[in-house]
This record gives structure tokens, C-alpha cells and sequence, in this order.
């Protein structure tokens, strides 16, 4: 459902063409005086150093991904290590943080779980963000290896690779996850709206009777007196 | 009066506010006899301030409300999430009057935490596909040319917990995710002509300093329509918690894309697919499969008075407050329903009415203790139609979570108390 070819195109043009008709993109993308051009001469010339140090996304394709492997063997050692305390030893999740393993056939249900195996459509997103942003607290502190060997546990928790797999850079752009194709694109909104076109102002046909109250449910926080 | 005004406030608050079964009724009634003014002080009685000298300059440096609005502050749902780091709050829209949310009460979303960023230290670095990869320190993003604009920022979580029923009882906590501030920074557009876009540039990776390192994808069309890093927001440097000392603004977009902290962009020609636009804000619909990239706030408004925390304080003559927005446009239209959607009336439209900013709204009404269903209805220029929650459901689901922009209804009970309820 989702092609990635497609999805690079259509979104953008949809959106070009609903916001700004394209002229601004047309004169900023094809004029070759703006292009080449430093209008302000502003900022400084970042070198490839500084640009590496920063650059730490990784792409679908596995653009990005650092040079670096592990395996789910290694992997559960690190992941009991840094990552179970909140997670849970097998992804089940403690608290009310995220549960990171199961929820396969969910997703239409009443309880949808949504974790990296039922619901994440890119393994590369799981790199690209457990190194980032976990442990949670210790941003940036992962080896590139034990942040493969982490996905690589996650990935073979979910039943996607075996224990023994080498997610590595040159692969984690191939790894087929099983929701790869839930997402649908475009966005189809607008939705929802009066067949007429118009809204009802008067002597409308509405329910007007009361079938839940918050009140009832009391979740909301008391004030402190 | 300082101390008899603080406790008649809290008191108000706690009977107005609490979802607790044990407060009765005639709770608002009650407070309301509470908040009763000190005849000593009124006519022909010569009021206990007026004597006395007050406060001298620089009693506060930097200003701070009165003591008797301590109780417009952001709240939270302790609930909702797992550590005030990775957590949200909610903007006291009840309390506020015009479109403008004061800088300390904008309601905040992190995912970890707020970094402390001295702004000697900050750069933005461009990266990818551009002619020359860049860094800018905070004076060179001051020293572009400079655009200020008003606009509304509004989380596509906001709401989220009432897919499948009325479940929080206050408007604070059903529509307080959004903010509506001015923005003063830099047109993304003339970043781009510094960097030299490169022809095969079609997405944006924009990234935050922060410890979540929030990353999603923009498509560039919107960039350079009318993105831009603000530096300043209600004429003052942005708040730590709203991204100083620098930030993205999408215009009219969910709020999760406006970076913050920001320090780096990076052109590329394929979208990032982070965590923030795959796992999360993707909205999840009945049979299993999720809508992605659903970046435009549809319109939506919500009547801020008389609501659940503000409660009808005497019959006769009213105004209903409340606030509009979309992130399609200008609002065009707002209607106030009294009966629960049955009749309709316009209400009047405050201005400037501005793109993709909040818009106030009024409508007088007489109240003689009868109950009432409010509900407002917000149009867009584009003819966008705010819908019920029963016509989103119908085509969503309940397991969106994230952009529910449907019709609220608070409930008048005949002693002025107001209740958030679910129609059907």
C-alpha cells in the first residue's frame, strides 16, 4: 500500500499545489542565480567533521547508517542491561512506558498494541531513534554495534530475524518488517464532512441525549486545596 | 482580603474543577457565595487599598500576575504519561480572553525534558542537499531579514483522549493543547537561497538539540512556503520549554513538527521516517491500517466559558466566549448551538482574523436556570465544516488518538455547574 517512490512524490506536489500553487518553489528551485549565489553571507562553512558529528539519522534505505553489526545473542545482554528496566526483560513494558514486542494482529481491534514488530513499518527507524534518544536520559551514549545488537534483539523478539542474524549497516535498509504496508498515503482528509455542504442551523436532526459523562469516568485531576 | 481572596479562589477551583462524585451540585453556587465581596470595601466605604501606598517600581523586575489569578497555570493528567520529561500540559484556554497565550501559560510537550542552551553555544547546521553546508550561530539567524506572524500551535493529540467518550471534565485538559503566540524569527525560504537548495531536495529532516533529539520530515514545499526559525515569541525571547533559544514554526501544522531547540535541517529526497512520523503521529483507523503524514490541523473551536471550570455565575445576561482555528486558513464562521446541536446561532467574530491563529468569538445569550447543551462549530475559509464526534467516528474509528477535532458539548446544569458529556 505504501510505495516509497510514490510517497517522495505525491504528498509533496499535493501539498505544493494546496499551499502555494508552486511559484515560490518553481523560483527558488530553478533560479541558478539563487542557487549559487550567498545572498546574506551569513553563517560558516560547515566542515565534514562537525557535519558527521551531528549527521546521526538513518534513512529507510539505510542511508546514514553507520558502519557497525550485532546480533540478538549480544543484543539481549545489552537490552537487559539498558533498556529493561523500563521496557520489561521481554518487552512487555514497565509502567507506562512503551511496550517494544508482540501485538501482532491488533491493529483492528479494540485494544490495538503498537510496538516496533506490529506497528513500526522501518527497522531503520529503530536505529535512527534508539540512538538518538535512548537509553532514555543518556542520549547519544550507544556504540553504533550495541545500538545494532539492541534493534537486532528487538527484530528477533518480534519473530523478524533469527538470533544469530548481523544487522548491520549494509542490511538494516533490507529488513522486512511485517507492517510495511499498514500506512496509507496521501492524507485523505478533508473527511467527515455535511453531504449538503452546508451545516444544519435549524430544527436540526440530532440526538441531543447524554450517553457519557465525564464526570462519571473521574480520571480528572482534583485541585489541591 | 489577600488571604480570604486566595482561599475563595482555590475553593472555587476545586468545586468547579474535581470529577469527585462527593462534590454535589450546588458546589458552584456554594464557591460563588465564597467569592462574595468584603462590603468594606465597596460603596460608599473607602476601599482598604486606596490609603495606602502600593508596591514601588521593580517590586518585580520581571512582572508577574496577580495573586488573585494564581490559578491560571498550565495542568497536567499525571496519568496520561510515564515521567514529566516525556509528558504534556495544558494551556488554561478557560482563563484566557483575545487570541494571544501568555508566554508562561503556553502549554508544553517534551520528550525529554527541557535543555538548558546558552544561546553563545547554539548553531543550526543545514545539511544534504544544498551548494554549502552551513552553521549559524544565533546573531547570524538575527541579523536575516525578519518576519513576525501570529499563529496557533496546536498538538494532534489535543483531544485525544475523547475519541471514545467524554472522559476529562474540563476544557483546559480536552482543548488546551494549543497556543497562539506571535513569532518573530526567519523565513525558512531565505535560509534556503543562503544554502543554495539543490534541485533534487524534496524533503526537510528537521532536528532538535534537545535529548530526545526530535526528528520528523517536512516536505520542502512547505519550508519554503512559509516555515520559519523563530527566535522571539510574544516580543520576548522564546521560553525554554518552547524551544530557546530556537525553534521551528510550521505554520498550521501538528504541533510535534515544530522543532524545537532546533540544530540541525537536513535537505534529502525521500522522507526520514523517524519514530515521531511512523510509531507515532500516524493515525491508526478501524481496520488496522494508519493514515501517515496527516500534518494540517482541520478546524475546530471550543466554548471556554461557560465550561466545565467556568461555571454560569447568576441568570440573566451572559457571554459566551470561545476560540476558533485552522490550520487550513483564516475561520471564516463560527456557530453556537444551545440546545445540543438541534438550532444553531452565529457568533461574532473578534479581530484581526489572521491565518492559521486562533480566533476569539462571542455570543450573547440570557440564561434563567434552564439546563443547556453548548456546542460550537468552526468553518474555515475553505468551507471546512468542524463535525461531530459521531461523523469522525464513522470514518475513523477510535483508535485515531491523534487529530480529533470534533464538536465538544458541555452540559448547564440548572445550578450553573458544567459538565463535559458525550451525545448520542
Amino acid at each position: 500500500m505504501l510505495d516509497l517512490g510514490n510517497m517522495m512524490m505525491k504528498p509533496a506536489l499535493s501539498t505544493a499545489k494546496a499551499i502555494m500553487g508552486g511559484s515560490l518553489l518553481a523560483l527558488v528551485l530553478t533560479s541558478p542565480t539563487l542557487a549559487s549565489d550567498r545572498p546574506f553571507n551569513l553563517g560558516k562553512i560547515a566542515t565534514a567533521e562537525e557535519v558527521a558529528g551531528w549527521d546521526i539519522d538513518v534513512r529507510p534505505d539505510g542511508k546514514g547508517a553507520p558502519v557497525g553489526a550485532g546480533n540478538a545473542i549480544d543484543g539481549e545482554e545489552v537490552y537487559v542491561e539498558l533498556c529493561a528496566g523500563c521496557h520489561g526483560d521481554f518487552g512487555e513494558a514497565v509502567d507506562n512506558w512503551p511496550v517494544l514486542v508482540g501485538g501482532a494482529d491488533t491493529l483492528d481491534s479494540h485494544d490495538p498494541v503498537k510496538t516496533t514488530g506490529s506497528y513500526w513499518p522501518y527497522a531503520s527507524t529503530m536505529y535512527d531513534y534508539i540512538y538518538r534518544a535512548m537509553p532514555f536520559g543518556e542520549a547519544q551514549s550507544l556504540s553504533y554495534d550495541e545500538t545494532y545488537q539492541i534493534v537486532a534483539f528487538l527484530l528477533y523478539m518480534n519473530d523478524i530475524i533469527e538470533d544469530d542474524f548481523e544487522l548491520s549497516n549494509e542490511n538494516i535498509g533490507l529488513i522486512e518488517m511485517p507492517n510495511r504496508d499498514g500506512f496509507m498515503l496521501p492524507d485523505p482528509r478533508p473527511d467527515a464532512q455535511p453531504v449538503s455542504g452546508e451545516p444544519c442551523m435549524t430544527n436540526c436532526a440530532v440526538s441531543t441525549t447524554i450517553i457519557g459523562r465525564a464526570r462519571d469516568i473521574d480520571v480528572t485531576p482534583e485541585e489541591e486545596s | 482580603m489577600t488571604k480570604k481572596g486566595q482561599q475563595a479562589g482555590s475553593l472555587s477551583r476545586r468545586s468547579l474543577l474535581g470529577g469527585a462524585a462527593a462534590i454535589g451540585t450546588t458546589a458552584a453556587l456554594k464557591s460563588a457565595g465564597a467569592l462574595e465581596a468584603n462590603p468594606a470595601n465597596l460603596p460608599p466605604n473607602v476601599s482598604e487599598w486606596t490609603p495606602y501606598l502600593g508596591a514601588g517600581v521593580d517590586a518585580n523586575p520581571y512582572g508577574v500576575p496577580s495573586e488573585f489569578e494564581s490559578h491560571v497555570v498550565r495542568r497536567s493528567v499525571e496519568w496520561l504519561t510515564a515521567s514529566t520529561e516525556s509528558s504534556v500540559n495544558f494551556t488554561p484556554l478557560q482563563d484566557l480572553e483575545g487570541f494571544v497565550t501568555p508566554n508562561g501559560l503556553c502549554f508544553e510537550r517534551h520528550h525529554g525534558g527541557v535543555p538548558e542552551v546558552n544561546p553563545v553555544d547554539y548553531r543550526l547546521m543545514i545539511n544534504g542537499l544544498v551548494d554549502r553546508e552551513l552553521i549559524f550561530t544565533l546573531d547570524d539567524l538575527k541579523r536575516f531579514p525578519q518576519t513576525n506572524r501570529f499563529h496557533f500551535l496546536e498538538c494532534a493529540a489535543n483531544g485525544g483522549m475523547e475519541w471514545r467518550g467524554a472522559q476529562l471534565n474540563g476544557c483546559q485538559y480536552t482543548f488546551g493543547m494549543v497556543h497562539n503566540v506571535q513569532y518573530t524569527g526567519v523565513k525558512l525560504s531565505d535560509i534556503c537561497r543562503e544554502v543554495g537548495v539543490k534541485p533534487d531536495a524534496s524533503w526537510v529532516m528537521a532536528e532538535g538539540g534537545d535529548s530526545a533529539g526530535m526528528n520528523r520530515s517536512i516536505p520542502i514545499e512547505k519550508i519554503l512556503d512559509d516555515c520559519m526559525i523563530a527566535y522571539a515569541m510574544n516580543g520576548e525571547a522564546l521560553r525554554p520549554e518552547q524551544g530557546y533559544p530556537a525553534r521551528l514554526v510550521v505554520p498550521g501544522w501538528e504541533g510535534n513538527m515544530w522543532v524545537k531547540w532546533i540544530r540541525r535541517l537536513e535537505f534529502g529526497d525521500m522522507p526520514y521516517m523517524a519514530r515521531e512520523e511512523t510509531s507515532k503521529y500516524t493515525d491508526l483507523m478501524a481496520d488496522g491500517k494508519a493514515r501517515m503524514f496527516t500534518w494540517v490541523m482541520d478546524a475546530k473551536s471550543v466554548v471556554t466559558s461557560p465550561c466545565p471550570e467556568k461555571a454560569l455565575m447568576g441568570k440573566g445576561t451572559q457571554l459566551l466566549r470561545g476560540l476558533a482555528w485552522s490550520g487550513r486558513g483564516k475561520i471564516d464562521r463560527v456557530d453556537v448551538s444551545l440546545d445540543g446541536g438541534k438550532n444553531w446561532q452565529t457568533a461574532e467574530l473578534h479581530g484581526p482574523v489572521l491565518d492559521k491563529c486562533l480566533t476569539r468569538f462571542t455570543l450573547p445569550f440570557e440564561w434563567n436556570g434552564e439546563e443547556l447543551l453548548i456546542q460550537s462549530r468552526a468553518m474555515d475559509e475553505t468551507g471546512y465544516v468542524q463535525p461531530t464526534i459521531g461523523e469522525l467516528q464513522k470514518v475513523r474509528g477510535v483508535n485515531s488518538i491523534y487529530h480529533n477535532n470534533a464538536i465538544a458539548t458541555w452540559q448547564v446544569h440548572a445550578d450553573g455547574s458544567v459538565d463535559n458529556v458525550r451525545l448520542g
